[in-house]
């Protein structure tokens, strides 16, 4: 996995409440037997018509706003478990999104392929919203030493929870199953005793 | 201080717990579909690991399988390879497969219980959302993601978070007609899809005794629709006669054993709980939803809130999901014609649900124009179905019975609801697209669905 120190980036807003998981990459695309190319698919439904043309008026069609991170409205990633979501997100190239609240298991498979999910007040966010209408070069500071996040435009900054576990392995790149297999002697203790 | 049932599996599966980080957490059975693995094997293979404990993991294809003609070959070359994907796996890697045309196939979710795989006490993951299911029994069980399915297959472990516990109480009785589909749509409309994010939660009381072991399985299957992580339910001997007897549940001296132990599966009297919600079963009507989320439910004779009594920030979400629906704030929807009626899924495809609605149709005719799909969550289901009869019943009133699968919960396969028509489903998701693009979902129990289905509109089945 890829380290993730600080990031300075324009975002895409979408302030959209309660976007679940079939929003996200709907269930038609869950064919797949590879992580690659859900990128292409994110918000399918909103992004494309029946005909596979662009509709215009879906933010992530519109030039004005881009960059890496997505801003989205309260509950995102509602829904099912499916890690196809995490996926598309990151495959578009999103390395954080920022809501006032996220599903709790969006929330896990976007930390475990790399997708920094960064809960602000809605204060916080609901002047983001405001400020990247006015101005699309508004940008945000994600520093995950410190646990901020920092709107460059007013030059409000909050903190954000993430536990040190997950943070460590965010900033070295470190994967999950190396932990777990290097508890081997630890489970099978548990299950001798079991 | 005394311990909830949550704590006491919990800490009994614990490995080692990462400072100021997650749990490693010990994982008794693993069930696996073909959606959400394939990643998972690759991600082995690409490291050159074997499964650590091949039998505790359990595969069945599912979700992308189709509801007719099973025998031949899978249409869609998509679904068939993802399908054969699964074949293929379980046979690299020695794990115990119940593929199409097994007797044992069918839905992940209904097979695990009906074979005693899933027990008291357990802790079970599924990269599948809906495994709240298997908590029925008083188990830990969790839907994970790929990347966890991966951990379970590589160590039998995954890293988890420990959750916040809540207990929901139903004081009382439950109305007649009014079945565990609308206590559990009644609660998500009072807590919204959000109420339980981060919270584990326990289902008590009277009505929750009540329930037999296959409704206290769609109460909690629905938990992940008001955003728990899981919900559980005390063990008792309701729960030991299911088990008691099936294929892997355990035998002789060995289910003595286990039963002294089941036995102690409950919160201790003096337990304490994040939070605690009270209801009362005697103020739940059948239900039914109206918007595009689970939290958006109503009593069937209901009317649809007004724009003003909901949340100001909530107002603009609320009136698209409202106009995806076609429907107004403040109306009635009782009586509006509906296209398709779906009874089947992981919530409400179990023996139980087709003997209510059997008996609901029972005499009656299938309303014309309309599309019923019938779809058994097991092909054990669908033998008890034949064996007691119930599909002469189904016949006899003009419905045919699909083969089993998940169907049209979430149109992987070709059981679609065109963009527009309305569905009146026995399933547990009415997000936008979820039963097909443009597709309108409406949840409902499997008597509502009766009605919907011999009367061709939203029918209160009291009125039957
Ligand atoms: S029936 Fe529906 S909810 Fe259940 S496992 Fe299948 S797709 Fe998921």
């Amino acid at each position: 996995m890829e380290k993730f120190q600080t990031l300075t980036s324009t975002f895409v807003p979408l302030p959209i409440e309660n976007v679940d998981t079939d929003q996200i990459i709907p269930a038609r695309f869950l064919k797949a037997t590879t992580r690659e190319g859900f990128g292409d698919n994110l918000f399918a439904d909103w992004r494309y018509d029946k005909a596979g043309n662009k509709i215009s008026t879906f933010v992530l069609n519109n030039p004005t706003y881009s960059g890496a991170v997505l801003v989205a409205g309260k509950n995102f990633g509602s829904g099912s478990s499916r890690e196809h979501a995490a996926w598309a997100v990151a495959g578009y190239g999103f390395k954080v999104v920022v809501s006032s609240f996220f599903a709790d298991i969006f929330k896990g498979n976007a930390l475990n392929n790399g997708v920094l999910p960064v809960v602000v007040s809605e204060g916080f966010l609901a002047n983001l919203f405001a400020e990247v209408t006015a101005d699309a070069s508004t940008t945000v500071t994600v520093d995950l030493q410190a646990q901020t996040i920092t709107d460059n435009k007013s030059g409000k900054t909050e903190s954000f929870q993430i536990n040190s576990y997950k943070r460590n392995c965010l900033l070295n790149g470190f994967d999950d199953i190396d932990y777990l297999l290097s508890n081997k002697d630890k489970i099978e203790a548990w299950e001798a005793k079991a | 201080m005394g311990k909830t049932l949550f704590d006491k599996i919990w800490d009994a599966h614990v490995v080692t717990a990462v400072e100021d980080g997650p749990t490693q957490l010990y994982i008794d059975r693993h069930y696996c579909h073909e959606v959400t693995s394939p990643q998972a094997f690759d991600g082995l293979r690409n490291r050159g690991l074997k499964v650590f404990r091949p039998e505790k993991t359990t595969l069945s294809p599912d979700h992308n399988i189709p509801t007719l003609n099973q025998d031949q070959p899978i249409a869609d070359p998509v679904s068939k390879f993802q399908v054969d994907t699964l074949t293929r796996n379980a046979q690299e890697f020695d794990l115990t497969l119940y593929g199409l045309g097994h007797e044992k196939n069918g839905i992940i979710h209904v097979i695990g219980p009906e074979n005693g795989l899933t027990q008291p006490g357990m802790t079970i993951v599924c990269g599948d959302s809906h495994t709240s299911t298997h908590g029925a029994f008083g188990a830990i069980a969790f839907g994970i993601g790929t990347s966890e399915v991966e951990m379970v297959l590589a160590s039998q472990c995954i890293l988890q978070p420990r959750p916040k516990t809540m207990r929901i109480n139903f004081e009382g009785k439950l109305q007649k007609d009014v079945t565990a589909k609308d206590l559990a749509l009644y609660m998500i409309s009072q807590l919204t899809t959000g109420g339980a994010t981060g919270y584990f939660v326990e289902y008590a009381g009277e009505a929750i005794r009540n329930l037999s072991m296959e409704e206290r399985m769609t109460v909690c299957n629905l938990s992940i629709e008001m955003g728990a992580r899981g919900g559980m339910i005390a063990p008792d001997q309701t729960t030991f006669d299911y088990v008691a007897g099936r294929e892997f549940a355990p035998k002789a001296a060995a289910w003595d054993k286990a039963l002294a132990y089941w036995k102690t599966l409950k919160s201790d009297a003096d337990a304490k709980f994040d939070r605690e919600i009270t209801f009362n079963a005697a103020d739940i009507q059948p239900m039914i939803t109206y918007g595009t989320n689970p939290g958006m439910g109503m009593a069937i004779n209901g009317t649809i809130p007004t724009v003003k009594s909901v949340d100001a920030a909530s107002r603009i979400s609320y009136e698209n999901s409202l106009k995806y629906m076609g429907f107004s704030a403040g109306e009635k929807i009782e009586g509006k014609a509906i296209d398709y009626v779906f009874l089947g899924s992981c919530t409400n495809g179990r023996i139980e649900d087709f003997r209510q609605f059997a008996a609901a149709v029972k005499g009656k005719k299938k309303a014309n124009d309309i599309i019923v799909w019938l779809v058994p969550g097991s092909w054990a289901v669908e033998k008890q179905i034949k064996a007691e009869g119930i599909d002469k019943i189904l016949i006899e009133a003009g419905f045919e019975l699909r083969q089993p699968g998940c169907s049209a919960c979430l149109a992987m396969n070709e059981d679609k609801v065109p963009a527009g028509k309305y569905a009146v489903s026995t399933s547990n998701r009415n997000f936008e697209g979820r039963q097909g693009p443009g597709a309108r979902t409406l949840l409902a129990s499997p008597l509502v669905a009766a009605a919907a289905a011999v009367t061709g509109k939203i029918t209160d089945p009291r009125s039957l």
